[in-house]
């Protein structure tokens, strides 16, 4: 028994809009940065199912994701060495003292 | 394939040598023989652009996924030389105490960051136009956050690096779908693809979205201001020109090449939003106090009026796009000197400070007003022409009610810069600021862009170069 398409989207459009509720709900830094992590897992599972059932001929959606996994990756450190640096600066990281620079 | 392909990527292979050779120098150089780093930088750099200049012809390397163009090249070429004049005024920032010890770090950064754009304007692929992207603003962020012992400019980073990160994912989704419902990610074959399914529309809207946020137009501008006003001056005016101009071109270049089927979605999406852009960002513009806070919201309208250049997807709109780049680069980055000098001098950075700034300082207040006027559109100055050549390139498509409220906007952006015109030459203060020197690498890069916003519009040569490698629909 082969498991539908529409199952794996389904799973990576629930991941995607919660990534997004979790980007604009989160309080606190790393939180927000997990979000967004999940955003970028979600792209990753839609390129590899349509990949896999649309397209099995050929390895594009396969090799953007493998790019996209690393790419993801060099952004969380740069984000995370920034966070370093605000709790360095601030003791913490809420995103509510991020409050210095505003109108 | 071969090896051969990569003489194709001239630009990218000059620019990836001089990152090497920086980095070399900066790891090896003796303490002595480093401070001659900043003049062999600024060298390097001006060779590359020299080797560069010419735009060469179309080609399609590695199979496609790299596509360079003429007026591609020539984009890049304009990138160059604001890169170079951002290193000339950003020496004397780069000579203080706190950071000369990570000064060469400044350039590698700047110059991964301009390769990264490099690949934005040469990709043929989505997975080239993602990397490129993500390459122009991952170190972006690390530039943003350079002054480590202040907390406003980590904090501007972590608001650029958070929504940064949000918009490409958003973007990323986007194209997930545009492959999953055409089954390519090459920018030759997605066109066939197309039916303008709802699907597509929102793959298109999500996509969208994410040059957006690179682009700063209203509603998706909230971090620019932020960050325009936390990083480090000379950071700010690399931001605000550069990434800026790399990215209207790419998105004109994807939404003509790629997106041409979805044309009436993609355009009635631009119209509303170069209104909101435009009308928003001037009237919020208005009301700043601190200099860079109202250049971030100039530079949104400004983003609007180059989005006018989009929607006309005309080749007239293209040539008219890159001259509209190239002449607010030259303001843009003549304006930003004058407030990294100043900044530098004194540490003032609000609109008040600039009060009897003539009376001590008559040239820097001259060269100011040049980049006002010309960001206003005042005749004699390149800023009207670029203005002119947008409006009339949106006009030619029947845009004539765009082109009226842009107009309207116009007057009303003619009362902010002015406002700083005034402040300088007219209100009367007791403690002005004092009368100082500027270095040597300032002064030259305030003279060429006051030169480029004097000679540029007379000058037709310039536009009529340009109009012959540009292409539309």
């Amino acid at each position: 028994m082969e498991i539908h398409m529409e199952y794996y989207l389904v799973v990576s459009t629930i991941m995607f809009f919660a990534g997004i509720y979790g980007f604009i709900t989160r309080r606190n830094l790393l939180a927000i940065l997990i979000s967004i992590e999940l955003i970028l897992n979600s792209v990753d599972m839609n390129f590899v199912v349509f990949n896999r059932y649309l397209f099995p001929e050929q390895l594009e959606g396969l090799f953007f994701t493998l790019f996209a996994i690393g790419i993801s990756a060099c952004e969380t450190a740069v984000a995370i060495a920034i966070i370093i640096n605000i709790y360095r600066n601030i003791r913490n990281i809420q995103a509510k003292n991020l409050n210095q620079l505003k109108d | 394939m071969g090896y051969a392909n990569f003489l194709y990527m001239k630009g990218e292979l000059s620019l990836v040598a001089i990152i090497v050779i920086l980095f070399i120098y900066d790891i090896f150089g003796s303490k002595k023989s480093l401070q001659y780093y900043q003049p062999t930088a600024c060298i390097l750099l001006l060779i590359h652009t020299l080797i560069n200049l010419l735009p060469g012809s179309e080609t399609v390397a590695f199979g496609g996924m790299y596509h360079a163009t003429p007026m591609g090249s020539i984009v890049k070429t304009i990138l160059s030389i604001g890169t170079l004049l951002v290193f000339m005024q950003a020496n004397s920032w780069l000579k203080s105490e706190q950071i000369i010890i990570r000064r060469g770090e400044f350039y590698l950064i700047t110059l991964s960051t301009l390769l990264g754009m490099y690949f934005m304007i040469s990709a043929g692929h989505f997975l080239m136009f993602f990397i490129g992207i993500e390459m122009a603003s991952i170190p972006m962020a690390t530039l943003i956050a350079y002054d480590k012992y202040r907390n406003t400019s980590a904090e501007a980073a972590a608001k650029y690096i958070l929504s940064a990160v949000f918009a490409s994912g958003l973007s990323l989704y986007g194209i997930s779908l545009i492959y999953g419902t055409t089954g390519s990610l090459y920018f030759e074959e997605i066109p066939a693809g197309l039916n303008g399914s709802p699907m597509q529309i929102m793959a298109f809207v999500f996509f969208f979205v994410g040059l957006g946020f690179k682009l700063s137009l209203v509603p998706f501008h909230q971090w620019t201001p932020d960050v325009y006003e936390g990083a480090p001056t000379s950071v700010t005016a690399y931001l605000s020109v550069i990434s800026k101009g790399a990215a209207a071109f790419v998105l004109m270049t994807i939404l003509c090449k790629v997106f041409a089927p979805l044309v009436t979605e993609w355009r009635a999406i631009l119209y509303g939003i170069i209104i909101v852009s435009i009308t928003l960002a001037n009237l919020f513009a208005i009301r700043q106090q601190n200099i860079k806070r109202f250049f971030a919201y100039s530079s949104i309208s400004q983003a609007g009026y180059i989005m006018l250049g989009v929607i006309s997807g005309s080749a007239l709109g293209m040539t008219s796009l890159v001259y509209y780049v190239l002449v607010y680069m030259l303001s843009n980055l003549a304006a930003f000197g004058v407030i990294a000098a100043v900044e530098r001098q004194s540490g003032k950075i609000m609109i008040d400070d600039y009060n009897g700034l003539y009376g001590t300082n008559p040239r820097l207040s001259v060269v100011m007003m040049l980049a006002l006027f010309s960001l206003a559109g005042i005749p004699p100055f390149a800023g009207f022409f670029s203005k002119f050549f947008i409006f009339a390139a949106a006009a030619e498509q029947g845009y004539y009610v765009l082109v009226f409220i842009a107009l309207l906007n116009t007057i009303i952006s003619l009362y902010y810069y002015l406002r700083i015109v005034k402040a300088m030459f007219i209100n009367k203060t007791e403690t002005p600021i004092e009368h100082f020197q500027t270095d040597a690498y300032t002064r030259i890069s305030l003279i060429a862009c006051s030169a480029g916003i004097l000679l540029l519009g007379i000058i037709s040569a310039v536009y009529e170069h340009l109009n012959d490698f540009s292409f539309g629909m």
